[in-house]
């Protein structure tokens, strides 16, 4: 870079700076090296400054005094278009630290980068020209500090589900009270393009849906609430219709120009009664679908804060997770066999859970019986064990004893393998996460199709608190509301042990055959203590 | 501006499907805690309004409730998934020592 014209034709140049951000970087760069470098001044401006940031300031400065169409700016750091760079530069790190994730390996640096991706888009947006109202913004986010690192430091592996469903939920608040702040400061978006109106309109909708429905689903998991569906029966869609309708219609007035703080207020509360009744029927089973789809949600309301707030950074982040979120949920649906919809719409199919425990009477033979001398007996002599972990492992926080058994079983030759049904538990990988947390090898998590083929040739099939995953009548029964659902097939295996509490149906409150089969053991009790009891008895075998 | 933020949405939208589709069940809840952790992002929305607008108390009130909701989700989030993303990755060493079997 030739240094002569920058005091040469100053002033030419510096209009031509003023209005090129990328000359105004390429002087930026000149100038660090020739600060680098400690050549002789060039510009008395440059002399009297003593960094950079000053120089680069300060010829703006200049030509914006001397030529009245420059733009006005004190300095570089605060120019909207390094800003832009800024969000550029953020938005760039969400994307490869989330494409980091796909792999075990590279995901902890994955999630870090895209943490500092988060810090560059708070920093760039701090130093917004005019930004101010610091010592409010300090509060907002030493309470937000306060409340959200102890609780994520300290929440168990078990109560993740709940956990990531609180922090969704803010998100969602934080979306709808940003778009209510919005519509206030602009007296219902008065001298706003009408498209700000719509987006932050829909942000708040979404927002206000995910917000409440975030929180029946944590107030489930934390048991806060009943996990069973809580519906209004029939009428509930009809009612969830209407509301989602009264939604839209005040949204049209707020947007058509009413002002109405009123209809603003009526179209959040519709939201709001939404967002409850859309979560209060969906059954514990159906919760991993739910917490994803309450995910995508938040995301797209962000994407749509983005756009009302004109914000690349935000549109780009929040589209990114609407965009995951939507394709996890609709794993989680096709693993179920059963429709987003039908499962908003409620229940387990509604009319469908009646029959299915009707027709539980139906199954012949009888269920036997094992205690864990027995089933240590089993698994001692055994090759290969698959164990089949379900949600009832995660609520008796039985991970670790479960390790400690396969430990054990490993130590006299077995091969241990795990069968992870994608719906498993209560969040979309509940399981994965817990068995990772007691250490078992990531190469022993089988994905259901991996596992299948295996059952042929599996001794044991230890059954650990899941009950609907492995229900035959999937394949069997047409009559059955999870018909179609894919299952583990653990019914293959030469011999299967199920650990559960009692007879009590799973949570679909539909039979599961697999229990009368004449080579199903039952083995009652407490997944944590049965397990461990097993463990104990292997050591005498 | 609409366009260009429309287009910017769409692509973004397309990004997000080929980057997360080819993540394995197994790190599921942790790509679901972290993009729960990026959506945290409407915090620069929070930011933006308190700073940049004219606010009455009452704004003022539920905007720094919108903040500190947002932090609560990015913090909070990131803070998560990094807990448990360790744990999947204490793996490597493991394996060798109890292998599978003999």
């Amino acid at each position: 870079m030739k240094l002569v014209p920058l005091t040469g034709h100053c002033h030419a140049l510096l209009v031509q700076i003023s209005h090129h951000p990328a000359v105004l970087r390429r002087v930026a760069a000149a100038l660090a090296r020739h600060h680098a470098f400690g050549s002789a001044p060039l510009h008395h401006a440059a002399v009297a400054s003593a960094t950079v940031c000053a120089d680069i300031a300060r010829y703006v400065g200049l030509s914006s005094l001397t030529f009245a169409t420059a733009k006005a700016s004190t300095s570089f750091i605060h120019n909207t278009d390094f800003l832009r760079v800024l969000y550029i530069v953020a938005f760039a790190l969400f994307i490869y630290g989330l494409s980091g994730l796909t792999g075990p390996r590279t995901a902890v640096r994955g999630n870090r980068i895209a943490a500092v991706g988060m810090a560059i888009a708070v920093i760039a947006t701090l130093l917004q020209p005019g930004e101010g109202n610091w010592g409010l913004i300090v509060l907002g986010v030493a309470i937000g500090a306060a409340v959200g690192v102890p609780a994520a430091r300290r929440v168990k592996m078990t109560a993740m589900p709940q956990m990531v469903a609180l922090f969704n939920g803010v998100g969602g608040g934080a979306v709808f009270l940003i778009a209510w702040a919005e519509f206030r400061n602009s007296d219902g978006f008065v001298g706003k393009p009408l498209y700000v109106a719509v987006f932050s309109l829909f942000a708040a909708i979404v927002g206000s849906v995910s917000f409440w429905g975030s929180n029946i689903a944590f107030g489930k998991l934390q048991e806060l609430l009943p996990g069973r569906p809580i519906t209004l029966g029939r009428p509930q869609q009809l009612v969830n219709g209407l509301l989602l309708a009264g939604a839209i219609v005040l949204a049209v007035l707020v947007a058509d120009g009413s002002h109405s703080q009123l209809e603003f207020i009526g179209m959040l509360l519709c939201a709001a009664v939404l967002g409850n009744f859309v979560v209060l029927p969906i059954g514990g089973a159906d919760m991993p679908v739910v917490i994803s789809m309450l995910n995508a949600f938040t995301g797209l309301s962000a994407a749509a804060t983005g756009v009302a707030l004109n914000n690349p950074a935000l549109i780009v982040a929040g589209m990114i997770v609407g965009a995951s979120g939507s394709i996890l949920t609709n794993l989680m649906a096709v693993a179920m066999n059963r429709s987003i919809p039908a499962i908003i719409a409620g229940g387990f199919g509604g009319g469908g859970q009646v029959e299915g425990a009707s027709g539980a009477g139906a199954f012949e033979g009888t269920v036997r019986s094992v205690n864990a001398a027995d089933v240590a007996i089993q698994l001692a002599y055994a090759r290969l064990v698959v164990i089949v972990p379900g949600y009832g492992m995660a609520v008796a926080q039985a991970q670790h004893a479960v390790r400690e058994l396969a430990k054990a079983l490993e130590a006299r030759g077995v091969e241990v393998l795990y069968a992870i049904h994608p719906v498993a538990g209560r969040m979309p990988g509940h399981m994965n996460v817990l068995l990772a947390e007691a250490d078992v090898p990531y190469e022993q998590l089988k994905e259901m199709d991996d596992i299948n083929p295996e059952f042929g040739r599996t001794d044991v099939a230890l059954v650990i608190g899941a009950n609907d995953v492995t229900n035959p009548a999937a394949k069997s029964n047409p009559g059955s509301p999870i018909f179609g659902m894919p299952i583990l097939d653990v019914e293959a295996a030469r011999s299967v042990v199920v650990i559960k509490r009692s007879m009590n149906p799973g949570f679909a409150g539909i039979e599961n055959e697999l229990y009368y089969k004449p080579n199903t053991a039952m083995l009652f009790g407490d997944a944590k203590s049965a397990v461990a009891d097993i463990t104990s008895e292997l050591a005498s075998v | 501006m609409l366009i260009t933020n429309l287009t910017i949405l769409v692509l973004a939208g397309f990004v997000g499907f080929a980057v997360i589709s080819k993540v394995p069940n197994t790190l599921h809840t942790p790509l679901m805690s972290g993009t729960n952790a990026i959506h945290g992002i409407v915090l620069l929305g929070g930011l933006l309004v308190i700073g940049l607008s004219g606010n009455s108390t009452f704004n003022k009130v539920i905007l720094v409730i919108a903040i500190a909701f947002g932090t609560i989700n990015v913090v909070g989030g990131f803070l998560v998934t990094d807990r448990m993303l360790e744990m999947f990755k204490r793996k490597p060493g493991p394996p060798p020592k109890d292998g599978e079997g003999e």
